[in-house]
């Protein structure tokens, strides 16, 4: 059995690109073969920056050969249809075999498909592969019309076995495939034949190429720490970046230069960005001084000069790169230590979106937002307005103009800088998080009452003129932000009622669209302080807008709708958020809808307590139970109610019992209501469950003897108001009615 | 005289080191275009020329002028005017990696001691409505050019697709000369009888453009002018192929295509003045991209651009 080896060699490939593709030529190639009846034992893929490497071992040399049977038409069917049956079975009519069937005679055919050679099989794959290749990004070249993420050179494809390699049939676009490869761009010594993968990995390496991208990241790795441990110093770790590298270079050789002294002052971060981002360099650190004092850098090939002239002329670069950043630092530092006045000012002619301001007129609206999110919190109001009011003020920054990624670190350093405690520079640092689902969480009370201002002014803002999320479009990375007000609200264990705050935020984005003239202004005013001191925005409707004397606006006529209706929604979409963080904690579904439905849902904290206690219930034989007790009852009810037209809600008597489990039911129930209420009002949802679950073998006995549809129209009637407290009692946890089985 | 082994001294000497190098590669030398632009691409030899399917080669020096960057001469680096050499070859010839680090070893550049390195960057330009596929290429982690497979100019797809050389020269050639300040850079041979630097050939004018750009440049005119510059664009095009008074069929695709150069550089002058809000910008950008589509368009309907009677 053949070994089946492939290069597509090009000019530099992405870094970012090759991995992948070394995966999709990899599993084009292997799907291919297999459809094709070519299976194989053994595959690998590699990348270079100028090479996709695939080798195969032990392909079969041929397909095999495959019967296919097609019935035809009957025997004696009109001789069109049978010329038509054998035209398209490929065969003669001595070859139709005529079979009795329960239908009668019928003509059946046996095609045989000759298996192929390899050669053939594998050409007409790779070509496909070849013409059909999923890149990011492709291009045309020259005068041809073949497209590859750069312009592709030569195809190396070759099978070979013990008897020796020939090279497969193929061209693709004038480029045809040989058994001929080059090396290293500079230090290779031009192209070479090779017999097999072995004898083509060898050449390599002679010739300066390690094939495997793997094999290069770890010599990069071992060589960086070495040169670093060596001198005491330590490289900080940054995997990306090494697998970038690994994807810039065939022979890598690795340098490791110092950093000018002028610019150890500048922060690790900033040092560490430039660095990486720039010039794709490893930071290196003295443990000692805590400082980024080296950087690794590496080349591509090796010089007799051990590399001294390649060090010297990327520590020129570095030089101007950092001095660029010490600049933007040291202007930076200028304008926070007066205290950022410019840096905000500037903010105000900055467009956050062309429908909801400024970043200036968004800072204000989140400060307010904070104020009143700070004492639920436990943060101080004014101290966090003030960190709200600062947050963003890096926006401005040089330093983040030129490198965004810093946001917020830089607001930190700039708030220590103007002289802001740490509450406030913390706050610049971690409003933003948590931004993926494995960020930290912020703890500290002022940062996270910013953090979770600054996303819900967000939300109400695209909610307000109705930019949502659709599909897989997120531009502004709205379900990012509802998880990070989820998670900050769980993992700080806030009790925070959002409705109030939505309605709250979505006033304020209100006021800024529809607040041009005075007296809407005043009005809308007026509404925001009464939700502000109580939270209801129906009230301050009553109090506010039913209560004026005057023909109110039209705007503010439609509000009266709209925004509860938006409210509602964003709520949603806060519900729909949670159940895609429950189900990934192990929280089933119907568990999550049961408890949406409860009242106070907008309290995500006492949601999640009642549906982890749920979930737990529902777990023990008991819940099982119970839950199939409660479904009866409420079956037996909704059916009487259905068909009586009335709802059985009060009114049953233990006096009209006749049967012992029937009273036993009601001392059950009478016991039990007490201890559950009382439970619930105190949000100890277990207990609750756990009252409710002695009430289990009652309920069961009472099936087991009674019957509810007694002839007795008075005793009927008493029993269903008798189901009607057990499902009270029940709905009083959580809506059961929706849990599924 | 040339000196053509041996290392460069001079600014010159590199410029005339890829002059030589590229003419005897069997490009058009040509000579830079005579209107204000922002990079060697404007030049109507490389947009317009990257259009259609007859085969081109061209080099050539492009003064370019990118108001923004001025720095009063003071900045080591940045300049607000500098020179580009520019290289367009349609097709792309398969050797042109080859060809292209030929042209660093021209200028010095010992290809056993240096680290050369083709990182991605893939080019577009909004205002051309243009894009192509290639890298900036590393010289020792030091960009030195940019190498580009145009892919569309102006809104057509290029077929065939050409190969785009851009050398920043005073960067470039502050690296092989070793310099570190570009006013320190000699501009014509250090032992010449009257040796010039960069500095004495440009420092004054980085000045006074920096403050003509920044703050004297006249707003209100340069509006007006960026739109009588649109205007006359689509004048032009508006006209008929066939000249009434000559009874030839002449498209007139390059005397519009100037005015969309002229819009051009206006925005860009506008934009340094601090005028342009971040909203405005791209409503800028689109009507000079609407320009250039329209001349592009125009190109290909004349001979250069392939048109056949």
């Amino acid at each position: 059995m053949p070994d089946l080896l492939i290069e597509l060699f090009s000019e530099e490939i992405p870094a970012r690109m090759q991995a992948r593709a070394a995966d999709d030529l990899k599993k084009r190639m292997t799907d291919g073969l297999v459809e094709a009846g070519l299976t194989y034992a053994g595959a690998h893929a590699f990348s270079t920056p100028r090479r996709l490497t695939l080798a195969l071992e032990g392909l079969l040399g041929e397909s095999p050969t495959v019967k296919e049977e097609r019935k035809g038409p009957k025997v004696g069917a009109p001789e069109k249809a049978i010329e038509g049956f054998l035209r398209g079975a490929g065969i003669a009519r001595e070859d139709l075999e005529e079979r009795d069937t329960p239908k009668g005679a019928i003509y059946f055919a046996t095609i045989t498909k000759p298996g192929r050679p390899a050669a053939g099989i594998v050409a007409d794959v790779l070509e496909d592969t070849v013409r059909n290749f999923p890149w990011p990004k492709s291009m045309r070249w020259g005068a041809g019309s073949l497209r590859w993420v750069r312009p592709l050179h030569s195809i190396l494809c070759i099978l070979s076995n013990e008897a020796g390699a020939e090279v497969v049939p193929l061209e693709i676009d004038g480029i045809r495939a040989g058994d001929t490869t080059e090396g290293h761009r500079f230090m290779g010594a031009g192209r070479f034949a090779v017999t097999g993968f072995e004898d083509y990995e060898a050449r390599l390496k002679r010739d300066r190429v390690i094939l495997s991208a793997a094999e290069r990241a770890e010599h990069i790795w071992h060589d960086a720490t070495n040169m670093a441990f060596a001198q005491g110093h330590e490289v900080v770790e940054d995997k990306g970046l090494l697998a970038e590298v690994a994807g810039l270079v065939e022979w890598p050789v690795v340098l490791m230069g110092d950093i000018a002294e002028d610019f150890l002052g500048l922060p690790p971060e900033v040092l560490q960005t430039s660095m990486k981002e720039h010039q794709k360099f490893f930071s290196v650190k003295n443990p000692r001084t805590g400082r980024i004092e080296k950087f690794v850098t590496v080349a591509n090939r090796e010089t007799r000069d051990q590399g001294a002239t390649i060090l010297a002329g990327n520590r020129k670069v570095l030089f101007a790169r950092l001095s660029d950043a010490k600049f933007f630092w040291e202007n930076d530092l200028r304008v926070a230590k007066a205290g950022g006045a410019d840096w905000l000012e500037r903010l105000n002619t900055v467009t956050f979106h062309n429908k909801l301001g400024s970043q200036g007129d968004r800072i204000a609206r989140i400060a307010a937002l904070t104020r009143e999110i700070a004492p639920k919190v436990g943060a101080d109001s004014d101290l966090a307005e003030q960190a709200a009011r600062w947050a963003k003020a890096d926006l401005s920054s040089e330093m983040v103009y030129e490198f965004p990624e810093l946001q917020g670190l830089m607001g930190r350093y700039y708030a220590e800088a103007a002289g802001f405690g740490e509450e406030v520079a913390g706050a610049a640092e971690e409003h933003y998080s948590p931004l993926g689902p494995s960020d930290d969480v912020p703890t500290a009370p002022v940062s996270v009452a910013v953090a979770l201002a600054d996303k819900l002014d967000t939300l109400t803002g695209f909610w307000t003129i109705d930019e949502k999320p659709t599909g897989s479009k997120d531009p502004f990375a709205l379900r990012r932000a509802a998880l990070g007000v989820i998670r900050l609200v769980l993992e700080n264990e806030l009790r925070l009622p959002l409705d109030r705050f939505f309605d709250g935020q979505l006033l304020r984005h209100e006021i800024a669209q529809n607040g041009e003239d005075e007296v809407s202004r005043g009005l809308m005013g007026d509404m925001m302080d009464e939700i502000a001191d109580h939270g209801v925005f129906g009230a301050a409707v009553r109090t506010v807008l039913d209560a004026f004397d005057g023909d109110l606006p039209e705007h503010l006529e439609r509000l009266k709708i709209r925004l509860p209706d938006t409210s509602r929604d964003l709520l949603g979409f806060f519900h729909d958020r949670l159940k895609v963080y429950l189900r990934d904690q192990g929280i089933r579904h119907d568990v999550i809808d049961a408890c949406i439905a409860m009242p106070g849902n907008d309290d995500i904290c006492l949601l999640v307590k009642r549906a982890r206690a749920l979930q737990d219930f529902l777990g023990t034989d008991d819940g099982e139970n119970l839950l199939q007790g409660f479904k009866r009852a409420n079956n037996i009810l909704s059916q009487a109610e259905e068909k009586d037209g009335v709802e059985y809600s009060f009114g049953a008597d233990v006096k009209f019992a006749e049967e012992d489990s029937e009273k036993a039911l009601f001392a059950a129930l009478d016991g039990a209501e007490g201890a559950i209420s009382s439970a619930i009002e105190a949000e100890d949802f277990a207990p609750a469950m756990g009252s409710m679950a002695s009430l289990r073998a009652p309920i069961d006995a009472f099936f087991e003897a009674v019957q509810v549809n007694s002839d007795n129209t008075v005793v009927r009637r008493n029993r269903l108001n008798l189901l009607s407290r057990i499902r009270a009692i029940c709905l009083s946890v959580a809506d059961l009615a929706r849990i599924e089985g | 005289m040339v000196q053509s082994d041996g290392k460069p001294r001079s600014f010159q000497d590199i410029i005339l080191r890829l002059q030589g190098y590229w003419a005897q590669k069997g490009c058009a030398v040509m000579q830079p275009y005579d209107m204000e632009v922002g990079a060697g691409t404007f030049h109507p030899a490389t947009t317009l020329r990257s259009l259609g399917p007859k085969p081109w080669a061209a080099a050539y020096v492009q003064p370019s002028r990118r108001p923004t960057d001025g720095r009063y001469g003071e900045n080591p680096n940045r300049l607000q005017h500098y020179y580009q050499y520019q290289v367009l070859i349609k097709p792309s010839p398969p050797d042109l990696q080859a060809l292209y680090l030929g042209s660093l070893e021209a200028i010095g550049i010992d290809m056993d001691m240096h680290d050369i390195r083709f990182v991605e960057d893939d080019w577009e330009s909004p205002t051309l409505g243009a894009w192509g596929l290639g890298w900036e290429v590393w010289c020792d982690g030091m960009e030195v050019s940019q190498f580009t497979y145009f892919q569309q100019v102006g809104g057509h797809d290029c077929h065939p697709v050409s190969g785009e050389l851009t050398y920043g020269l005073e960067r470039l050639a502050m690296y092989v000369l070793g310099v570190d300040h570009v006013m320190d850079m000699p501009y014509n041979a250090p032992d010449a009888p009257i040796p010039l630097s960069y500095g004495d050939v440009f420092r004054q004018t980085e000045q006074e453009y920096s403050r003509w750009n920044f703050d004297v440049a006249n707003t209100d005119v340069l509006l007006k002018q960026f739109e009588e510059a649109e205007a006359e664009c689509e004048a032009i095009l508006s006209q008929a192929h066939v000249d009434p008074k000559t009874g030839r069929r002449i498209v007139m695709a390059h005397p519009a295509y100037d005015q969309c150069i002229k819009a051009s550089h206006l925005f860009n002058l506008l934009d340094a003045r601090g005028v342009i809000s971040v909203t405005e910008r791209q409503a800028y950008i689109g009507r000079v991209r609407a320009l250039a589509r329209k001349c592009a368009d125009a190109f290909v309907m004349t001979q250069a651009g392939g048109y056949a009677a």
